[in-house]
Parts: C-alpha cells; sequence; structure tokens
C-alpha cells in the first residue's frame, strides 16, 4: 500500500529507535502525551512501546469522540429513534456504547432500526432511497469528522431532502487540550499532535501550547515511523530546551489547515457556549451545533429531545485515565467489573479508548520476560 | 476521528461535480471532493481518505523527503562517530545535519 | 460460569467471546455437564466400538450469492471442513431447510444444485434432509443446516493438550477473503473489489498433510467465524500455552489488506471458509510445508507461528522490529470504524 507501507519498515524502524535511544537522556523521564485516540490505537497496533526507551512514557489523552461522549446523549439520541421511529444511524464506532438501556446494537435487538454506516454522505443516500422513513444521522467526532458532517448537510438542504437529520455531537480539540494542562496533577513534557485533526485546522491553533505552556507539540502522523520520528523530533526540542509546533506529517497536513473544510463549518455549524465531556467536565465553547439556517435538519430542534444528564458510577475513574492522570490498569474496576464484553465506562467500548487498547493489547503482555527476540 | 487512508484517484464521476473514484489496492469507492474544491485533485493524484470524503491531497515530494531524512539517522550516526573519532567534540552540531 | 445475559444478542452468534460464553455457560452445562471439556469442530463418537465423528453446522449469511459461492456450497464445505480438521473424512451428510414462505422457487433450486455440485467435487453423499417453510419474514430468504458424519483418519489425533513448546503453527492459504467479501456483498459501505468468498473443502489438502505427516500433527481447526485470532486464541486457552504468530508471515491477499485498512478492520478476526490451520510439532513441520505447498490448492501455506511457554493462554503477534501486541478472541462481529 502506498504511503502506508514505507513508514512500516522494519529496518528504519530499527534505525529510529535507536536515535530515540541515543537522544533521550538516561537521567530523565519524559512524560508525551498523544493527544489522539487513533495514535492511542496506532501505539498498541504496532507495538510501539516495545521499541521506545523504559524511561519514555506515552500518556494518553482525551481526542476519543467516543470516549468523551456522555452517556446522556447516547441515550437521547436512541430514544429519539424508539418514540419517533426513525431510522438510527452511526458509525461502527457507536454500536457497542452503553446507554443507561443498553448499546444501539442492543436497540437493534429489540427491533429499533439502528445501521452502520461508513459515511454521513451514505446516511442521506439512505434516506433519498427511502422517502417514507427518516433518517437521524448521529455525528460525532472532532474537527477532522465534522466537515463531512457540513457538507452533507449541505448538500442535503441543496436537494431539499426532508427525511434527514443529524443528532450533532462534534467536538473541538483545543479546549480538549487546554482542560488537560490546566489540571493541577498533570505533568506533561511535550505532546503528540493529532494529524488529522491538523488536515483541517491546520498547525497554528497549536501555537499556544508552545509558546504559552512552554511544551514542544509535532503534529504527527500514524504509522510508525511517522510516530517515532515526531518523539524524534520532540527529543531534540526538549533536549534544545525549546518549545515550538513542528509539523512531521508534511505530505498531508497544509501548516494553514484546509479552508475550504473550514469554511464549510463555519457555514452549517457554530460553537455551543458550553457542552459536557464525560470525564472532563462541562467546557466552553468546544463543541458545535446546527445553524439556524439548517434547523430542519438538525434532530434536535426537529424531534424532543429528553435531555437527561447521566452520571458514570463513583466507582468509574474514567476522568482520571482519561485526562492521563491514572493508567488503566489503575482503575478499580479494569479488568473486574469493566471489561471490553461488559464495559462500564466509554473508554472500555471504543477501540481506541485507553482502556479497551490496554486490555486488549498489552494486559496479558506482563507475563513475558524479553519479547525482543522474536523471529 | 482518526482513521484516514491514502487512495489514488481513478477517475472522476461523469456528471457528478464533487465524485470520484478512489482505489486502494483494488478497493475501489466514490469519494466526495467537495472538501478539496480549492484545488481540485484529477485521476492519478493521491489523497487521504476519512469517511468517504477525501480530506487532503498527498504530496509525493514531502513523503519522499521524509524517508530521505529517515534514512540518514543512521548514516548521521556513522559521520559523527568518525568525527569523534578525530577527537573534536561537536556534538552540538548534530541536530544541524538533519 | 452460568450464562447470565437476559436476551440473544447478535453478538451470540458471531463466533468470538460472546458465542464461546453462550455455548460454555448454557449449553454445555445443560446438555453434557462436563463444562471443562474442550470444545473441537466435531464430536467423536463410538457406534459398537466403531469410532465416528459427527458435527453439525447452520448456515446464514446474507447475500445468499456471493462472488465466489452461495450459501449451499459453505453448507457442504463448513460441515466436510469442520470433520476435517478433526481428522475424519466425511462421508454422509443430511441437510434441513429453513425456508421462507415466497422464496423463489429458482432461488432455492439454485443452492441445492450447488449442494449437490459441492458434495460432488467433496467426495460425500447427501442422503437425507428435512424442510420447513417458515412465514414471510421470519427466515431471511433461507436457512441452511447440515450434520455430517465420517469415519477418522487412521494414525491423526487431534488434541489441544498434545500441544507442545516448539510447534508450529501452519495456515492453509490467504485470510480474510470471505469475510470481507459477504461484507462488500451486502453492499451497505458501497465498496468495490475484485473479491472472492474461498469456500473449498479443505479435506483433500488435510488428507496430503496426513498422508506424510500425520503423527506430527496436533491440533487442526477451520477458522470461520471470528477468524484466526478467535480459533488460536481458543487454543491457547485449551492447551494453557503462548501463541506467538509472526505479522509479516500471514498471508493477506492486497484488497483485503486495503478493506481492513479502510474500514478499520483486522484480517486475523475476519471469517473464512475455505482455509484451516494447523498445529504441528516441528520435526515434521517441514513434511507437512512440503505436502501441503505441492497438493493442488496448497500453494500459498505458510507456517505463521509457534508454540510457546508465553504468554500463557493467549496469542501475542510480533513484528520484525519487535513490536507486539496481545490479539483476543472477537467480542462480537467486526464492525468497521472510523476512529
Amino acid at each position: 500500500m502506498r504511503f502506508v507501507d514505507e513508514f512500516r519498515d522494519p529496518e528504519i524502524i530499527n534505525r529510529t529507535a535507536e536515535e530515540i535511544r541515543r537522544l533521550a537522556d538516561p537521567k530523565r523521564h519524559y512524560r508525551l502525551m498523544e493527544v489522539c485516540g487513533g495514535h492511542t490505537h496506532a501505539i498498541y497496533r504496532f507495538g510501539l512501546k516495545d521499541v521506545l526507551p523504559s524511561n519514555i512514557e506515552l500518556i494518553h489523552g482525551p481526542g476519543c469522540p467516543v470516549c468523551v461522549l456522555p452517556m446522556g446523549r447516547i441515550d437521547d439520541g436512541l430514544s429519539i429513534a424508539k418514540e419517533q421511529g426513525v431510522t438510527f444511524a452511526a458509525f461502527g464506532d457507536m454500536m457497542r456504547v452503553p446507554g443507561t438501556q443498553g448499546s444501539p446494537l442492543e436497540h437493534k435487538a429489540r427491533g429499533i432500526d439502528i445501521r452502520i454506516v461508513y459515511s454521513p454522505s451514505d446516511a442521506l443516500k439512505l434516506a433519498r432511497a427511502n422517502p417514507n422513513k427518516h433518517i437521524m444521522f448521529f455525528a460525532i467526532g472532532f474537527e477532522t469528522t465534522a466537515p463531512s458532517t457540513a457538507l452533507t448537510l449541505m448538500r442535503a438542504k441543496a436537494e431539499g431532502i426532508k427525511n434527514f437529520s443529524v443528532f450533532c455531537n462534534h467536538v473541538t480539540i483545543i479546549p480538549a487540550i487546554r482542560a488537560i494542562l490546566d489540571s493541577p496533577d498533570m505533568r506533561l513534557d511535550a505532546f503528540i499532535g493529532p494529524g488529522h485533526v491538523s488536515t483541517v485546522i491546520g498547525c497554528r491553533p497549536y501555537e499556544w501550547i508552545a509558546v504559552n505552556e512552554g511544551k514542544p507539540i509535532v503534529v504527527s502522523g500514524f504509522e510508525p515511523l511517522d510516530m517515532l520520528q515526531s518523539i524524534v523530533m520532540i527529543l531534540r526540542q526538549l533536549n534544545a530546551r525549546e518549545a515550538r509546533v513542528e509539523n512531521q506529517y508534511k505530505r498531508v497536513v497544509p501548516w494553514e489547515g484546509n479552508r475550504a473544510a473550514l469554511r464549510a463549518m463555519a457555514e452549517v455549524f457554530q460553537l455551543r457556549p458550553y457542552f459536557e465531556w464525560r470525564g472532563l467536565g462541562f467546557i466552553s465553547q468546544s463543541a458545535l451545533r446546527i445553524r439556524d439556517g439548517y434547523t430542519p435538519w438538525d434532530a434536535e430542534q426537529r424531534f424532543h429531545v429528553p435531555g437527561v444528564r447521566v452520571t458514570d458510577p463513583r466507582a468509574a475513574q474514567c476522568g482520571e485515565v482519561l485526562k492521563g492522570v491514572l493508567k488503566p490498569a489503575q482503575c478499580k474496576l479494569f479488568g473486574r467489573e469493566c471489561t471490553p464484553e461488559h464495559p462500564i465506562g466509554a473508554l472500555m467500548v471504543s477501540t481506541e479508548g485507553s482502556c479497551a487498547a490496554y486490555h486488549s493489547y498489552e494486559h496479558r503482555k506482563n507475563l513475558l520476560t524479553n519479547i525482543h527476540t522474536v523471529a | 476521528m482518526c482513521l484516514a487512508i491514502p487512495g489514488k484517484i481513478v477517475e472522476l464521476v461523469p456528471g457528478s461535480p464533487n465524485l470520484g473514484t478512489v482505489e486502494v489496492v483494488g478497493v475501489r469507492r466514490k469519494v466526495d471532493l467537495g472538501l478539496l474544491q480549492d484545488d481540485m485533485p484529477v485521476p492519478g493524484d493521491w489523497v487521504l481518505i476519512h469517511v468517504g470524503f477525501a480530506m487532503s491531497k498527498i504530496s509525493e515530494e514531502d513523503a519522499l523527503e521524509q524517508m530521505r531524512t529517515l534514512m540518514m539517522l543512521g548514516e548521521a550516526d556513522q559521520a559523527m562517530d568518525e568525527v569523534r573519532g578525530y577527537g573534536l567534540e561537536d556534538h552540538g552540531n548534530y541536530e544541524k545535519l538533519n | 460460569m452460568r450464562f447470565r445475559d437476559p436476551q440473544i444478542e447478535m453478538a451470540h452468534g458471531a463466533g468470538g467471546k460472546a458465542s464461546r460464553k453462550l455455548i460454555e455457560g448454557l449449553f454445555v452445562p445443560i446438555l453434557s455437564g462436563a463444562a471443562t471439556q474442550s470444545l473441537s469442530d466435531a464430536a467423536q463418537v463410538e457406534i459398537n466400538g466403531i469410532p465416528l465423528a459427527i458435527t453439525t453446522d447452520s448456515f446464514v449469511v446474507k447475500p445468499l450469492t456471493f462472488p465466489g459461492g452461495s450459501i449451499g456450497e459453505l453448507a457442504v464445505n463448513g460441515t466436510m471442513n469442520d470433520l476435517a480438521v478433526s481428522g475424519a473424512v466425511g462421508k454422509a451428510l443430511v441437510a434441513t431447510f429453513v425456508l421462507e414462505e415466497g422464496l423463489p422457487t429458482t432461488v432455492l433450486e439454485a443452492e441445492v444444485r450447488a449442494m449437490a455440485n459441492a458434495a460432488r467435487q467433496a467426495g460425500v453423499s447427501i442422503v437425507g434432509g428435512d424442510t420447513k417453510v417458515v412465514e414471510h419474514g421470519k427466515a431471511d430468504k433461507m436457512y441452511v443446516s447440515t450434520t455430517g458424519v465420517g469415519q477418522l483418519m487412521p494414525g491423526v489425533r487431534v488434541d489441544p493438550a498434545s500441544v507442545r513448546t516448539g510447534d508450529k503453527v501452519i495456515l492453509s492459504g490467504p485470510i480474510g477473503d470471505h469475510g470481507i467479501t459477504i461484507l462488500l456483498a451486502r453492499g451497505d459501505l458501497d465498496f468495490e473489489a475484485d473479491l472472492r468468498s474461498d469456500t473449498r473443502c479443505v479435506l483433500p489438502l488435510i488428507q496430503a498433510l496426513a498422508r506424510e505427516a500425520a503423527p506430527g500433527i496436533r491440533w487442526m481447526r477451520d477458522p470461520t467465524r471470528g477468524g484466526v485470532a478467535t480459533s488460536l486464541n481458543e487454543l491457547a486457552r485449551d492447551c494453557g500455552l503462548g501463541i506467538t504468530i509472526f505479522e509479516e508471515n500471514i498471508p493477506v491477499r492486497d484488497e483485503v489488506r486495503g478493506a481492513c485498512e479502510l474500514l478499520g478492520l483486522d484480517p486475523l478476526h475476519i471469517a473464512n471458509e475455505g482455509q484451516f490451520l494447523a498445529v504441528v510439532a516441528a520435526e515434521y513441520v517441514e513434511l507437512a510445508m512440503n505436502a501441503l505447498t505441492l497438493a493442488d490448492g496448497g500453494q500459498e501455506a505458510r507456517i505463521i507461528g509457534e508454540v510457546r511457554e508465553q504468554p500463557a493462554s493467549a496469542v501475542l503477534v510480533t513484528t520484525r522490529y519487535g513490536g507486539s501486541r496481545i490479539i483476543d478472541m472477537l467480542v462480537g462481529d467486526p464492525l468497521p470504524r472510523i476512529c
């Protein structure tokens, strides 16, 4: 696969890992946060922790849109589907996320029309093909995904498609990073920046992290060589006591971002004054709602939404794991009451959630003494 | 929010101004090119695909440059070892070689 | 480990952890009481001293026909394969059809022909069956279930308890073809690829393997729903040892790989209908691989891993650069993801 396989070359990975070992000061303990859930998933999928020296610690950040979605929002979306008899269309990622009355898949088992879509445009296609059904797209995602929802709404409006709406849960990444840095328990040296969000917002929005907070941030791609190269770049900055925004993912991320995508977002969305993030509490100006010009396509305006707030069980420590204060295994419920099959918190349901990723890919590896002698 | 894959545009869909057929090692899908309308890609271009939309054009040049930089990592090490062998304390300039 | 879920979900039929919980927590305790028995693809029974293998399988697939095959072929090959990986040569099949009212006769006839063809190719006879018709909407056009009876191959003994550290894991060919073909054939995801189901009867390959390396065969399985990862996890759990797979040795077609990358799926979790896994003692591996790669349809067989002490009861996937990850059984059906 072009633009993928080159960045998984084992020889070059070995050499880059050696460079990391050379650059990492043995007297120092580095704490690097990867913001994006996709990076968390990549770290586990490629076994990157195995090639890093033990004094580089990777802390998982809150960039997992499924993980930060409050249960009440899932309940609201599903209750619309149930009460109004509409079709609930969402990405596969949402299907097993538990609401208080069960997950979307569990609702499907009870007869609610739940569909998995790969793209918001596929949800709109469903609406076109089924004029007697109302299709509600339950939208999640950061700025990577919001422009696609925006374009889809623009197309729905332009075509006058009436049996389509969006239940919008899009959130923005900068307030999440701010919440991390504002957290008193957090000690971080640098950030591995979200590569795909940056294809939309560019690299400028991170400048305050370097300038005001004095932390390097390197916008990174998702292949093993991308992440390892980003760590090399971070170490060089830290060793030189610098703090800058750098773009490791140049082949895809434009420094200025994607203007057309930002225009589409501005056309369709505006910032909500505040929004609740599971584990992080209420954050102002951190989420998107659909603008007045698109009200007929806004599921929250079109249908009655119970708007119930659901608090997480007190024993679940999702918030602290989300902020990187606790490691998944340190949560009292991890691996016992809360497992991928019976998730209590969203960090265990989403495959890129820290707890699920750790449980699936790493948990039982601790028995191994020497992984490096492989074939 | 993060799963995005590089694919090659093999044709623009006739009659649909914003749709292109993209191929990833033999798997094809129509992808919405609307987010790249400021610099529309043409067949043969590589784009990054996320949820059925093209997010960005992929720069082959930048990809090659990245590989070159990475390949030089080991070589720069060897060069440094040589230099150290001459007894010159010159670590500070290492970062600037790359 | 009693089964406590209040209702049956799709996940319980997906072949992964949820399926296992249902089987071990409800079926086994009630039907046989011996919950600690390791579950294999076919049961061995003795009737008046004659050892036989017997197995049953049901086929629920949408769409009914897809590139490379149809439900009829799956029904014959699937049961023959379950017998084959249990070390038995299938001799007779019976088939049950649950048909939806309104199903066009042409569709039924096409499937029955497909079954006849597949049976002929596999060298087995379909000797009987049963038919039921249910109301419109109650059967997704048609469900087929087959029960097969076979004779054990001499000298072949399949038992997870016989697996030892140092044994090698062999895979008969590329994985993921069937599951991805079905996913694409459903049309909801709007992807196209030149892919076909790999459905075939693997008995001839297993016979070739047995001819050269029978004493070395420890365990076999056909990785259907839940994929290679689920089958190997079942083995790891049953034998208590660790299975290490070398990622770069796993054969995967480009298109399967592309589809999996696009949808965020792992080929190791995708269903196969024409492959098998075999754990073979190290001293027989060369003979085994020669036998397979020279046999018709076995050219793509590979050694994909080996059995080690650790990580106990788990499956580890390693890469050439020293990275590794545990791979678990599937929880439910593989779901595409965007994150």
